[in-house]
């Protein structure tokens, strides 16, 4: 009995970790979906829903049940394995970029002897992370170039006009600014040493002064910018704003598979925001905290991970203070300015980074 | 216990012949090309085996660098299938000032 | 143990893939199995212990070739492959083949098995990223340059082939396509066709 609980063992904390993290990010994405509705209701002058639950808390339930039980349609001379497979995809790549997010520190101050069958023997750290791999940026960008096939197929698959245009306008955005994304992510990245989530952590760890923002300011635009446009958000919205395209790419989808793009773009939203938080604002590290609760302790977990949730907050409330504010770009400004600005900038920035580097620390 | 390297270079030579049919059979420009890139994908394959079971770093560098003459093939190849496909149909829907003379 | 399941299960699926790939007419569904066949073999890489040939190949092949395929396949419209009608000959040239090379890889695994084993070299650290960065800038530096020449070759050829011709240039072009026309016969099948 001791045995099989101990070979079983990592892979029980692993599947109670995933559900953990992937329940935290859809209540995080739900509650962003209503934020949205109350803060651009804000921002124009009028309140948010406020009659489902108190101040419209219950409102994601609602919109859940709601989407469960509308009709679903089908286009009739669409490719149905396509079309049926590119919300699947959608979803899935926006999804699996949790795996390698730092939550928070480790925890190292517990001693785990309680756990019956000497399932706590010689472990001595808790990690925050569920997957510890060593190229966690690359993971997470090759991860949302993946997501741009959710997009390409299901306009493609929809066999309709204006969900062809949306999706080719949406793909091509998208996989523009990807390159324009990898060279901003490419700053933080140098002065850190290591493509390693933690270790990007960690070096930005001795003071609020090393945090990546600073060095890399530039960086830090770009990689927003960036990030607007990955997400087709405001204001670069042109391939699934209703007043251009009818609704882009997802115009022929219908209830439940549209409710799966919806929470996929609202997911890449919250891998960019994790993205920003950990690159350039230090990530969980709080300033000053170590002085006051004993570092690895259980309480300094706690309190850095609901600073980096805070952190992830801002970057989500940027990003709708950004929608209620902002015209959109027309595409071939989107595509000019993302070819010839940007890229080269974020290129620009890698070299003179590079230079100082090698200067600096040789 | 790990697979041998014998497993490695055997799946690596199933889905070299599955390409190589896959050339043969497949009549549009596009088809072949896939097939060929499954080829190449199965030769990395056999590099990185070779590099894990040898603990010789040069074989991933060399999976780096046939990654990247992929991805030039892949540019250059599908701007002649456009640029051929271009010029064999779409000629007769261009420019109408070519019509108005 | 664990390692040889998965090594199995992700293998399987490579070949399952693979041939998908290679029996469906229509390219959308061809490209898709492609893709199937690209991150089965990147878990490959990952339990072969080299990370960053597997990060990259995603983000390369999965991320951006295939992408690029897709795209044409979308923007052209192709319609789904043509039987071989006048090329039958082909079924036997490719059966020919792929049965030598099936014999070679077994002859390749046999041998292999049998041959006197080493003991495992196996060094994780000569995957990981810092490793190979250094290698590339020191040992390996030419052929990253000459890499770096070939892809600007490669804009710069994608570029050209793409341009829009301006006027004198597309009437000259649609003058010597039209006398072509005129004069050509019916080649019929054994032109590559789209």
């Amino acid at each position: 009995m001791e045995s099989v609980a101990q070979t079983a063992f990592p892979w029980v904390v692993w599947f109670v970790a995933v559900l953990i993290a992937f329940q935290m990010v859809l209540m995080i994405v739900a509650y962003t979906v209503l934020a949205e509705r109350k803060v651009l209701g804000w921002i124009q002058g009028r309140i948010g829903p406020n009659r489902v639950g108190p101040w419209g808390l219950m409102q994601p339930f609602a919109d859940l049940l709601k989407f469960i039980f509308k009709e679903d349609l089908v286009p009739d001379k669409s490719t149905k394995f396509v079309y049926y497979l590119a919300p699947i995809v959608a979803l899935t790549c926006a999804l699996m970029p949790m795996v390698v997010y730092p939550f928070g520190p480790a925890i190292t101050t517990v001693d785990w002897s309680f756990l019956p069958w000497h399932l706590g023997d010689g472990v001595t750290t808790l990690p925050l992370t569920i997957a510890r791999i060593d190229v966690g940026v690359l993971f997470v960008l090759g991860i949302t170039s993946v997501g741009v096939y959710g997009i390409a197929l299901a306009g493609w698959s929809s066999n309709s006009k204006y969900s062809l245009m949306g999706g080719l306008r949406s793909s091509a955005q998208m996989i523009s600014y990807e390159l324009a994304m990898g060279a901003a992510v490419l700053g933080p990245v140098l002065l850190a040493g290591t493509l390693d989530l933690n270790g990007i952590i960690r070096a930005q760890q001795q003071s609020f002064f090393r945090w990546f923002i600073i060095p890399q300011f530039v960086a830090f635009v770009v990689f927003l910018i960036s990030a607007f446009a990955e997400t087709n958000r405001v204001p670069f919205d042109l391939p699934e704003a209703e007043t251009e395209l009818v609704a882009g790419f997802h115009t022929e989808y219908s209830a439940l598979k549209f409710a799966l793009f919806f929470m996929a773009e609202y997911v890449n939203m919250f891998t960019v925001s994790v993205m920003c938080a950990v690159l350039f604002l230090g990530g969980w590290y709080v300033p000053g905290l170590s002085h006051l609760v004993p570092e690895g302790s259980i309480p300094y977990a706690i309190v850095s991970h609901i600073v980096f949730i805070g952190k992830i907050c801002a970057f989500l409330f940027f990003s709708i203070w950004v929608r209620g504010t902002l015209p959109r770009f027309r595409f071939d400004q989107l595509m000019n300015f993302g070819w010839k600005f940007l890229l080269p900038v974020a290129l620009v920035n890698v070299l003179i980074t590079i230079v100082v580097v090698y200067f600096l620390n040789i | 216990m790990e697979p041998s390297l014998a497993s490695y270079l055997a799946l690596s030579g199933i889905l070299f012949t599955i390409g190589a049919t896959g050339v043969i059979f497949k009549r549009n420009a596009l088809g072949m090309f896939m097939c060929i890139e499954l080829m190449l994908n199965a030769v990395n394959l056999t590099f990185v085996a070779f590099s894990r079971y040898y603990a010789d770093v040069t074989g991933q560098l060399f999976v780096f660098m046939v990654m990247s003459v992929a991805a030039a093939e892949a540019a250059v190849g599908l701007g002649i299938i456009i640029a051929f496909f271009r010029n064999s149909v779409s000629i007769d829907v261009d420019d109408a000032s070519i019509l108005k003379n | 143990m664990v390692t040889n399941a998965v090594f199995f299960l992700f293998a399987g699926l490579a070949i399952a893939c693979a041939i998908s790939m290679v029996y469906h007419k229509n390219p959308l569904y061809s490209a898709i199995s492609l893709i199937g066949v690209f991150v089965a073999l990147s878990c490959i890489y990952v339990i072969l212990a080299a990370p960053f040939i597997a990060a990259v190949q995603v983000l390369i092949y999965a991320g951006a070739i295939m992408v690029l395929v897709v795209f044409v396949i979308m923007l052209l419209n192709l319609d789904d492959d043509r039987p071989l009608n006048r090329l039958k000959y082909l079924y036997a040239v490719g059966a020919g083949l792929g049965l030598i090379l099936l014999v070679q890889t077994f002859f390749i695994f046999y041998a292999v098995m049998r041959a006197p084993q080493n003991p495992v070299v196996s060094d994780v650290a000569i995957g990981k990223t810092l490793n190979i960065g250094a290698n590339m800038y020191s040992r390996y530096l030419l052929p990253v340059e000459i890499v770096g020449v070939l892809l600007l070759m490669a804009v710069i050829g994608a570029v050209i082939l793409v341009r829009r011709l301006n006027q004198p240039e597309l009437e000259r072009v649609v003058e010597d396509e039209l006398t072509r026309r005129n004069q050509e016969d019916e080649i019929g099948d054994f032109r590559i066709s789209i």
